[in-house]
C-alpha cells in the first residue's frame, strides 16, 4: 500500500501577508499586495510594479551570523520554515538528523546578492567579493540553508522549473517520504525584484507594463497583457501520515496526486501538455473530475497561455464545469514559491469552507471559466486541483485532499 | 590603513561585519583561546574575515596561516607578525 503524504505546517511569506494568518485574513478578503518596486527605484525600467512581502525585517527574525550570507529570498525562506516547523509542532532538534530532509524549489536563485558582488567585483575588484558569494546566490542554497540551521539531514534537493518547480518540489518530498524518510521540508520562496533580476524577467518578455497597480495582471480577462512578478512563497512541512498520526499532528490534508508533463515543441500540431497534467494528477489521486471542488490556476495573464489553461481546465471538467480562482492576482506571480503558496491556500480553503477570489479580472466569456471574483465564495471544499507552468513549457498539477 | 597592530578589537569588528555572531555566543567575552569552530566559525567565515583583514590593512595572508590559526589569540599574533614582515619596507 502506498504511503498517505499530509501537509502538518504551513509558513507563508506572501505579498499580501507576512505569515499564515494575515495571509489568509488578506487573500479571503481580496487585499491586493501589488504596487510601485520600492525596492530599487524602477522609473528607468518599461515595468514598475511588483508584490513585495511587508514588513520582513530579516534582524528582528534571524540570527546576525546569518545576515552576510544569505539573499532576502533565503532570509524569508528561512522564517517561513521556522514558522512552518513551529506550526506543525516539531522541534528538530527533538528528533533522529536523517528521518527529516529538505527539498524546495528555485527559478532564479539569489539575484540581489549576487548584483551586491558582481558589483564589487567590478568596482572595487575580487579581493572585495565576499567569499559567500560561493552559495548564496545559488539555486540550492534554500534547501541548504534550511537543513543546516535545522539540523535536517536526510535527503536533500532542489528543483528547478521555474512556477512549476513549486508542485514538483512537493512531489519530490511526497516521493522521497514514500523512500522511508518520515518529515520533509518542501515549498519555495522566490524574490528577484533588483536590477539584475528585473532585467533577467523582462528578458522572458511576459511582463505587464502597466503602471496600475489594479489593471496590470489580469488573466482571463480581454485586457490581460502578461503579468506583474513578485516575490515570497511558502514552506510546507510534509510527513507520512501515519507519522503525524502517531504524534497527533495536526493535519492540513493529503498531497494526493500529482502529474507533470511537457509541451511539445513549438510549431508543433500535438496539444499542449497541461489538459494531460491534470488527468495524471487526477489519476494518481483516484478522484474523478467531478469530485474536484476548486481549481487554483496558473493564470499566466498572457492571452495564448490563458486559451490554453482555459481549454485544458474546460477539456477535463466541462465548460464553466468547477470553479477556478487565481488569488495570485493579490500577489503577482512569485514564481517557484507561486504554486507552495496556491497548495497552502488550497489547504486553507479547506479548512475554511472559502474559496479565495481572483481579484481585478473581468473575465472574457470565450475563456468558459466559472471563475470566483471579487469576493469569497462560501463551498465545502473536500479536493482542491492546483496548476503551475514553466517557462519553456513545464506543466505540472497537484491534487490536494481533505483527509477525514 | 596605518595601524601596527592588530588588536581583539579589532578582529571582534571584522568577523561581526563579515560572518555575524552566532545566538548564544557573547564575542564581548573571554574568546582569546576559544576555538573559532566553538565560536561558530567555520572555514569560510574564516576565509571572509582573512579576506576582509587583507583588504582593510593592505596585507597579503598566507592561506595555512588563515588554516592553522585556530583561536583569535592565533589569528591576532598571526596577523602582526605579517605587520611586521611588511612594514620595515613601507615605513
Amino acid at each position: 500500500m502506498t504511503t498517505t503524504v499530509v501537509v502538518t505546517g504551513l509558513g507563508i511569506a506572501a505579498p499580501n501577508g507576512l505569515g499564515t494568518q494575515d495571509y489568509w485574513a488578506a487573500t479571503r478578503t481580496g487585499k491586493n499586495g501589488i504596487g510601485r518596486v520600492t525596492r530599487f527605484d524602477p522609473s528607468s525600467y518599461p515595468s514598475t510594479l511588483a508584490g513585495e512581502v511587508p514588513g520582513f525585517v530579516a534582524g528582528d527574525l534571524l540570527p546576525s551570523r546569518l545576515l552576510p550570507q544569505t539573499d532576502h529570498m533565503t532570509r524569508m525562506a528561512l522564517v517561513a520554515a521556522d514558522w512552518a516547523l513551529a506550526d506543525a509542532g516539531i522541534d528538530p532538534a527533538e528528533l533522529p538528523q536523517y528521518d527529516m530532509g529538505v527539498v524546495t524549489a528555485s527559478s532564479s536563485g539569489g539575484f540581489e546578492f549576487g548584483q551586491g558582488e558582481l558589483e564589487k567585483l567590478w568596482s572595487q575588484g575580487s579581493q572585495y567579493v565576499s567569499a559567500y558569494q560561493s552559495f548564496a546566490w545559488f539555486y540550492a542554497v534554500n534547501s541548504g540553508q534550511i537543513s543546516i540551521r535545522n539540523g535536517l539531514k536526510g535527503p536533500s534537493g532542489v528543483i528547478v522549473s521555474d512556477e512549476a518547480g513549486g508542485l514538483d518540489a512537493v512531489a519530490h518530498g511526497r516521493r522521497l517520504i514514500r523512500k522511508g524518510t518520515p518529515m520533509i521540508v518542501s515549498g519555495g520562496v522566490d524574490a528577484s525584484i533588483c536590477p539584475w533580476g528585473w532585467v533577467a524577467q523582462m528578458a522572458g518578455d511576459r511582463l505587464s507594463t502597466s503602471d496600475e497597480p489594479t489593471r496590470a495582471y489580469l488573466p482571463f480577462d480581454a485586457d490581460a497583457s502578461g503579468y506583474v512578478p513578485g516575490e515570497g512563497g511558502a514552506i510546507l512541512i510534509m510527513e507520512s501520515a501515519e507519522s503525524a498520526c502517531a504524534r497527533g499532528a495536526r493535519i492540513y490534508g493529503e498531497i494526493a496526486g500529482y502529474g507533470s508533463t511537457f509541451d511539445p515543441r513549438p510549431g508543433s500540431d500535438r496539444e499542449p501538455g497541461l489538459r494531460k497534467a491534470v488527468e495524471l494528477a487526477l489519476a494518481d489521486a483516484d478522484v474523478a473530475p467531478g469530485d474536484v471542488d476548486v481549481v487554483f490556476a496558473d493564470a499566466a495573464g498572457v492571452p495564448e497561455l490563458d486559451r490554453i489553461e482555459a481549454e485544458a481546465i474546460s477539456a477535463v471538467f466541462g465548460v464553466r464545469g468547477v470553479p477556478v480562482t487565481a488569488p495570485k492576482t493579490m500577489t503577482g506571480r512569485l514564481y517557484s514559491g507561486a504554486a507552495p503558496l496556491d497548495v497552502a491556500t488550497a489547504l486553507l480553503a479547506i479548512e475554511e469552507g472559502l474559496i479565495p477570489p481572483t481579484v481585478h479580472v473581468d473575465p472574457d466569456e470565450e475563456y468558459g471559466l466559472d471563475l470566483v471574483l471579487t469576493q469569497s465564495r462560501p463551498a465545502q471544499v473536500r479536493t482542491a486541483l492546483v496548476l503551475a507552468r514553466g517557462y519553456g513549457g513545464f506543466n505540472s498539477a497537484v491534487v490536494v485532499r481533505a483527509v477525514d | 590603513m596605518s595601524t601596527s597592530e592588530f588588536t581583539l578589537d579589532d578582529l571582534r569588528r571584522i568577523l561581526l561585519e563579515g560572518a555575524g555572531v552566532d545566538e548564544g555566543v557573547d564575542l564581548d567575552g573571554d574568546i582569546l583561546d576559544e576555538p573559532f569552530e566553538v565560536l561558530g566559525y567555520e572555514s569560510l567565515a574564516l576565509l571572509e574575515t582573512g579576506s576582509r583583514i587583507e583588504r582593510e590593512y593592505g596585507i597579503v595572508l598566507d592561506e595555512d596561516l588563515l588554516t592553522d590559526a585556530d583561536t583569535p589569540r592565533a589569528l591576532i599574533e598571526a596577523v602582526n607578525q605579517q605587520f611586521g614582515a611588511d612594514e620595515p619596507a613601507a615605513a
